[in-house]
């Protein structure tokens, strides 16, 4: 009975395990085995670490991995807090409600390049939307795009608008599904608003935190799209991230050994992150 | 006898159709890019009908792929998982690169006949330098443009200068950009993203300097000449306050222009038929104004033959290219692009003579031509010249100055294209 149980569940499992195995187990492996050789040179075919130890000398990645670090450090709270924020102001009884709801997630509805080509035009100096309306206000404005100062706080921004309203819908289907006799019998106690948001409300979003956490942090290291149009990780590397530097390596340099190195860097950071996520965090959340 | 002849015509018909049923047609698959603004895609593809007309047994199935970097990666992606391409428009400073993948093989190994050796010399031998390596033509010229400078004349004439004199050298270049700039309004741009090498390597030939040598894996960066036109370039934003600071912005450097935020913009002659449509002022279009000399580097797309195919396919690929550089094809091409005519034959036929009598300005870089230079193209192109690239931006973003930033890409291009020497 136990044996067929087993094979039953390897049945099961079949499907699902050859498509991961397929598309996501073999790719990596075979991209840490090639990460292993020289490819571009066609001559030295040899299994070699020199790429990383290139890893260490190539002064670009450090920036890169410091502008990923500072992009997914400021725009993963952003977007949750503004998220949450517009959640529970979306959630109140209020009058053309669901046009509001639509209005905060028709950000996420629109294809990346084509609201970056939109924001290209925002951040352009002179015709642009921003610096005209600084423009009234009598400041000069600023280059957004090409001043290294402002370059990776330009997309930041753009990225926080695009993910708040996204996140927003799982708040707002999770505030939906607390128990309203909770709110009242605060209200019986005699709880103020702060401390029913304290003490009930954010306890019981925990669980939807931490999958908006999750994505947060992984659409930190896989949104790429807006770069190639907005900057081009320019000027100066100055808003050059992560995986648009291994496309770089990989497809303007033709590098792939080297792009699988970085690709491998970008696994393990990933890895790291899921453990903390998932290690640490979650042991923190009360599910009911 | 009259039997007999209608037999033999009947015969005769038979035999034609079944060879035609027999003949297979030539299938041809084709990548190539589109830079600059406008529709064209449709100027290709009614290029493309024309010759498939012609030429009923060849079938062509042209694929628009982006700018130039996504061209190269969708043909080279397409050949690698074993789709079919056989020949493509791709940048012309790719050649050492796709050399180095073993992907094109040079035409000199296709042509055959007098009259095809003829045709690949009988281009403009400036656009023919990214397109040799080692004495063979890998690059046949297609989409090929060069810097010209695009300038506003109702705002020459506000300003109180000649209209139809536009800044010759780097001082009037300053003296007039003073004039023109005030409250809202610059006197010129030069864009440096997207291609800052690009007019980068203009303002070093001004100077009297070359980026790169033919074979590729020597850079001059740091030499004296080199490091003062970034200088130069700087200071029109920094010192001589008639460019904004900072980097500029390729894509929309051209509304900037349309909308009369610049009186002076560097931009490809590609461009042209554009700003031609799209503006509501008078223009004009000059050559690159000079410190030594005269220069632009030259720019844009080559055709390129894939080594992935039969001997019937690279006739019909041939055919292709022959087609579409022919003097009237090219003439089409550059009235309704701006992209120049490729061979002196293209400027007299008949439309473009007429369009260049009626629209000086489409003169501009085939008269610019006689003091062109090769585009940046090196061994490893795309890490060099992106070291060139950061090195431009820091500099004129006020991070480094320009002997530093140079003298350190020069140290890291030399490493990297010291293997390739012999």
């Amino acid at each position: 009975m136990k044996k067929y149980n087993f094979v039953h569940a390897g049945l099961l499992l079949l499907p699902t395990m050859l498509l991961l195995a397929a598309f996501t187990h073999m790719p990596t492996l075979k991209t840490v085995w090639r990460s292993f050789f020289s490819i571009r040179t066609n001559v030295t075919g040899e299994f070699t670490p020199s790429n990383y130890q290139f890893l260490f000398e190539d002064d670009v990645l450090w920036q890169v991995l410091s502008n990923s670090f500072w992009y997914m450090t400021i725009t993963v709270p952003a977007s949750i807090i503004i998220a949450l924020t517009m959640a529970i102001w979306v959630n109140a009884r209020l009058s053309g409600r669901s046009l509001l709801r639509l209005a905060y997630f028709t950000p996420t509805v629109l294809p990346m390049i084509s609201v970056a080509n939109i924001w290209l035009f925002f951040y352009s100096p002179e015709i642009g939307l921003f610096n005209s309306v600084m423009g009234w206000f009598g400041h000069d404005g600023y280059n957004w795009l090409g001043d290294p100062q402002t370059a990776l706080g330009s997309i930041m921004l753009m990225t926080v608008w695009k993910e708040a309203g996204f996140f927003m819908i799982f708040y707002l289907a999770a505030l939906q599904g607390i128990r309203p006799d909770l709110y009242q019998a605060a209200r019986l106690e005699g709880a103020g608003n702060l401390t029913v948001l304290w003490r009930i409300t954010l306890p019981l979003l925990m669980p939807t935190t931490l999958f908006v956490l999750v994505n947060a942090v992984l659409n930190a290291f896989k949104m790429v799209d807006h770069l190639f149009i907005l900057t081009k990780g320019g000027p100066n590397n100055a808003s050059n991230l992560l995986l648009y530097y291994i496309y770089e390596n990989a497809f303007s340099f033709f590098d792939t050994a080297y792009a699988a190195a970085l690709t491998v860097l970008l696994l393990i950071i990933l890895v790291f992150l899921a453990f903390i996520q998932f290690g640490v965090l979650e042991r923190r959340i009360h599910y009911r | 006898m009259l039997h007999l002849a209608k037999k033999g015509l009947i015969a005769g018909l038979l035999a034609a159709s079944m060879t035609t049923v027999a003949y297979a047609k030539t299938e041809l698959t084709m990548y190539y890019p589109v830079s600059v603004g406008g529709p064209l895609t449709k100027v290709v593809d009614s290029m493309i009908d024309e010759f498939e007309q012609k030429n009923p047994d060849i079938d062509v199935t042209a694929i628009y792929a982006g700018n130039y970097n996504d061209a190269r990666i969708k043909a080279l992606a397409a050949l690698q998982s074993g789709q079919p391409a056989q020949l493509s428009v791709m940048f012309s400073i790719d050649v050492h690169e796709l050399m180095g993948l073993d992907a094109i093989i040079p035409f000199d190994d296709v042509v055959s006949t007098e009259e095809d050796k003829k045709w690949l010399n009988s281009f403009y031998p400036a656009l023919m330098e990214n397109g040799k390596v080692g004495g063979k033509t890998y690059g046949v010229p297609f989409q090929r443009s060069t810097i010209v400078m695009y300038y506003n004349k109702d705002l020459f004439k506000k300003a109180g200068l000649d209209p139809e004199k536009a800044p010759q050298t780097w001082d009037e270049l300053v003296s007039m950009g003073k004039k023109l700039t005030k409250d809202g309004q610059w006197g010129a741009m030069i864009p440096s993203t997207g291609y800052p090498y690009w007019m980068f390597g203009a303002l070093t030939k001004q100077n009297g300097e070359v980026l790169m040598n033919q074979a590729g894996n020597e850079t001059y960066f740091d030499k004296e000449g080199v490091v003062e036109a970034l200088d130069y370039w700087k200071s029109l934003g920094s010192q001589h306050k008639i460019m904004p600071q900072g980097t500029i912005e390729w894509g929309t450097l051209r509304q900037n222009f349309l909308e009369q935020k610049t009186a002076i913009m560097w931009h490809s002659t590609g461009n042209l038929t554009a700003v031609k449509k799209n503006a509501t002022f008078d223009f004009g279009v000059a050559m690159l104004p000079k410190k030594k000399e005269f220069g632009s580097p030259t720019g844009g797309g080559n055709f390129y033959l894939f080594k992935k195919s039969s001997a019937e396919e690279r006739k019909a690929s041939l055919k292709l290219v022959k087609f579409m550089t022919s003097p009237e094809q090219a003439a089409k091409w550059s009235i309704s692009t701006g992209y120049m005519g490729v061979s002196p034959a293209s400027y007299q036929t008949p439309e473009l003579k007429q369009y260049v009598a009626d629209f000086p300005p489409a003169a501009v870089a085939r008269d610019q031509l006689d003091y062109a230079t090769a585009e940046f193209s090196t061994h490893q192109s795309g890490r060099v010249r992106k070291l060139l690239d950061d090195a431009i931006q820091s500099v004129l973003t006020g991070q480094q100055t320009a002997k530093e930033a140079l003298g350190a890409a020069q140290k890291q291009a030399s490493s990297i294209l010291k293997r390739y020497k012999k």
